[in-house]
């Protein structure tokens, strides 16, 4: 079951193609906006660079998520979800899944480029990948929960930026400080691993919480 | 005697019970506070560091307490209200979260006014300004959150996931804030040393303490009161009330 | 068995009804009507176990819902006012994934009987976006069909559909009654169903 709710989003997905790459063209405005606020002297940008591409990151993951259920919600496939005899946390967790391939990974896989434009080295630029590999699943299941919440709510598209940047904050301190711990010559191992505690902490309980919320919106 | 706490977890009488309780919670809050305001502004001597521009802690520093703990009190009511499905509690966490985010906004504005002649600017990105920042976000987001949903129920429900949800991520953030503070030292100017208090001091913001205390009982109580006239509109206890002419 | 006992609703701080009661036995069917706003759809969605009552309590053979959960859910079928289909995916896909979902895989020999049946023969290949309303309906009807469940709580099946599909749906709804089934519906239009058992429940 789980592996055909994942089916059909990526299914969907396809058949949306403009939706995967509007996300990822944002991010790569974002990114290219601050070269041309804050000018273009190399040194500033390298220091700024960790920073730049995360924040950017999570406003792209951000401006995806209204997706992740409202179309669901809207042509009723939502509700035969929840009277699913499938446990609606692993569906949940399937959806989250499907949207982190959709949206997420592409970041990850686009950011190395990014970087090159701040002129990040070469291990910089893998630390970057890495951080941003764990980092952002953890952004998609905590933004699953604000998701459920704002679900066909006026607003909700900014309603759930309030609702879920905060909890992001932990994600974007340890994400972009492991690229300049690695950039100062630091460890930058227990980010990581840090990230990584995120990362199973929120794998185990955000889709339970999402699943509840989504069965309060619906009631 | 045994008192039936019970009887009190309805609306109906918890609004009369309440409608008694506001006066005097109010007349404790005026009176401790024209007193510690007298201990902190007349009795406190200066300090020999800062001068007379630390008087501030008589605000600041209960102002940043009350705000932590009325998030940790509004997420409990509100767990309360999800968990047992009484609706009054979550009437008191959709109460609390104002008065908490004006003590959390209060904190601010008085730590920036506090900052400037200490550190000649008004804000620094120091780990307990930063936290509490973000505390006033999370409130925001309660309070927006609740405030976008019209069926009272769902409100109440949502409203209740997203501050436990809040309240488990506040240490992490609360941590994670203090990390990057210490990864970034050259911004900061250390505020935790705690210089040894005159005792007059320490009483001074204590009795503010129980002041903004009392304070936050009164107006949430008020505020409870409102909400349940609100949502108990169509029953017959309230009909009865605006025959009578009391609301 | 299906049982309401004392069944409240309030939505938002309007009472749309209360000390409702009923019970369904195998067999038997359940047609609920009333004005529009009285509470219909509330009413199917607490029986599928969507939402709580605000009082009393709904149960099956015995036992609330509630503590039932996915176990009620796999004996029963809902289809409300949203068909719960998707534009992007065509019509056997669409039943091939709905019924995964309602915990019966089928296959796609399987899927296309079922869709001869309900008359979308041909049309299995489609993206459902290009279909008629009352061919989107048929889609998300298939599913009775395809998921061998008791139950089936059904808002409004006959709208959009014309002469001879609501003809289809009758025979349909009458087979599955004489297999031991149970519906629940609402519906503006007389419809003759024959059935052994059939009860009416007026909300004001």
């Amino acid at each position: 079951m789980f592996l055909w709710i994942i089916k059909r989003d990526l299914l969907l997905a396809v058949r949306r193609r403009s939706d995967v790459l509007i996300t990822l063209f944002f991010f790569v405005i974002v990114v290219s906006l601050f070269p041309l606020s804050v000018g273009p002297e190399m040194n500033l940008l390298r220091t700024m660079a960790p920073g730049v591409v995360w924040v950017a990151a999570l406003l792209a993951s951000m401006l995806s998520l209204n997706r992740m259920f409202s179309s669901d919600y809207q042509d009723g496939t939502l509700e035969q979800m929840l009277i699913s005899p499938q446990s609606l946390s692993f569906l949940v967790l399937g959806k989250t899944l499907a949207h982190w391939l959709v949206t997420g990974l592409p970041l990850v896989l686009m950011a190395p480029v990014l970087g090159i434009q701040y002129d990040l080295p070469g291990d910089a630029l893998f630390v970057l990948v890495i951080s941003l590999l764990i980092g952002t699943p953890v952004l998609s299941l905590i933004g699953a929960i604000g998701a459920a919440l704002t679900l066909g709510l006026r607003g909700g598209g900014v309603l759930v930026s309030l609702l879920v940047l905060p909890l992001y904050i932990p994600i974007l301190i340890f994400g972009s400080g492991a690229v300049e711990a690695n950039m100062a010559g630091v460890d930058f191992a227990a980010h990581l691993s840090l990230i990584g505690a995120f990362f199973f902490v929120s794998l185990v309980f955000a889709p339970w919480v999402a699943a509840w919320s989504l069965r309060v919106s619906l009631e | 005697m045994a008192i039936n706490w019970f009887k009190y977890s309805s609306p109906a009488s918890f609004y009369s019970l309440a409608g008694k309780m506001i006066p005097l919670f109010a007349a404790a809050a005026i009176i401790l506070l024209i007193m510690g305001l007298y201990v902190g502004f007349f009795v406190a001597p200066t300090d020999f560091q800062q001068g007379e521009a630390y008087r501030i802690i008589f605000i600041h520093v209960p102002a940043a307490w009350m705000s932590m703990f009325l998030y940790v009190v509004m997420a409990c009511w509100a767990g309360f209200g999800l968990a047992f499905n009484t609706r009054l509690s979550s009437m008191m966490a959709t109460a609390i979260a104002p008065t908490g985010a004006m003590f959390t906004f209060l904190a601010l504005w008085t730590g920036s006014l506090w900052g400037k002649p200490m550190w000649g600017t008004w804000w620094v990105w120091d780990a307990r300004l930063t936290s509490e920042l973000i505390l006033l976000f999370l409130y925001i987001g309660f309070m927006s959150l609740q405030a976008a949903i019209d069926d009272p129920r769902r409100a109440d429900k949502a409203g209740a996931i997203i501050a436990l949800v809040g309240v488990v991520n506040i240490p992490i953030i609360y941590f994670s804030v203090q990390w990057w503070n210490t990864l970034h030292q050259g911004a900061s100017v250390s505020v935790n040393q705690a210089p040894a208090m005159a005792s007059t001091m320490l009483m001074g913001m204590l009795i503010m303490v129980f002041a903004s205390w009392m304070y936050s009982i009164a107006v949430i109580l008020k505020r409870v009161r409102i909400i349940i006239l609100e949502r108990e509109s169509h029953t017959a206890w309230v009909a009865e009330l605006q025959k009578e002419g009391v609301v | 068995m299906l049982q309401g006992i004392e069944v409240a609703c309030v939505r938002g701080d309007r009472e749309l009804f209360k000390g409702v009661n009923f019970s369904l036995e195998m067999g038997g069917l359940l047609q609920v009507s009333g004005p529009n706003g009285s509470g219909k759809t509330s009413l199917l969605r607490m029986m599928c176990g969507l939402s709580l009552p605000a009082s009393g309590e709904i149960r099956w053979n015995g036992v609330s819902i509630g503590t039932l959960s996915e176990e009620y859910f796999a004996c029963t079928t809902y289809i409300g006012h949203l068909a719960g289909v998707k534009d992007d995916l065509t019509v056997t896909e669409n039943l091939c994934i709905s019924s995964a979902m309602a915990g019966f895989e089928i296959s796609s020999d399987d899927a296309s009987n079922v869709l001869n049946t309900i008359g979308l023969g041909g049309r299995e290949h489609l993206p459902v976006k290009v279909l008629s309303q009352g061919q989107r309906r048929r889609v998300a009807l298939a599913r009775l069909l395809a998921c061998n469940t008791t139950l089936w709580v059904l808002d409004e099946p006959f709208v959009a559909l014309d002469v001879a599909a609501v003809q289809l749906l009758r025979e349909i709804l009458e087979r599955h009654l004489q297999q031991d089934g149970m519906v629940v519906m609402t519906t503006h239009q007389e419809i003759d169903i024959n059935a052994s058992l059939i009860t009416q429940l007026q909300l004001s």
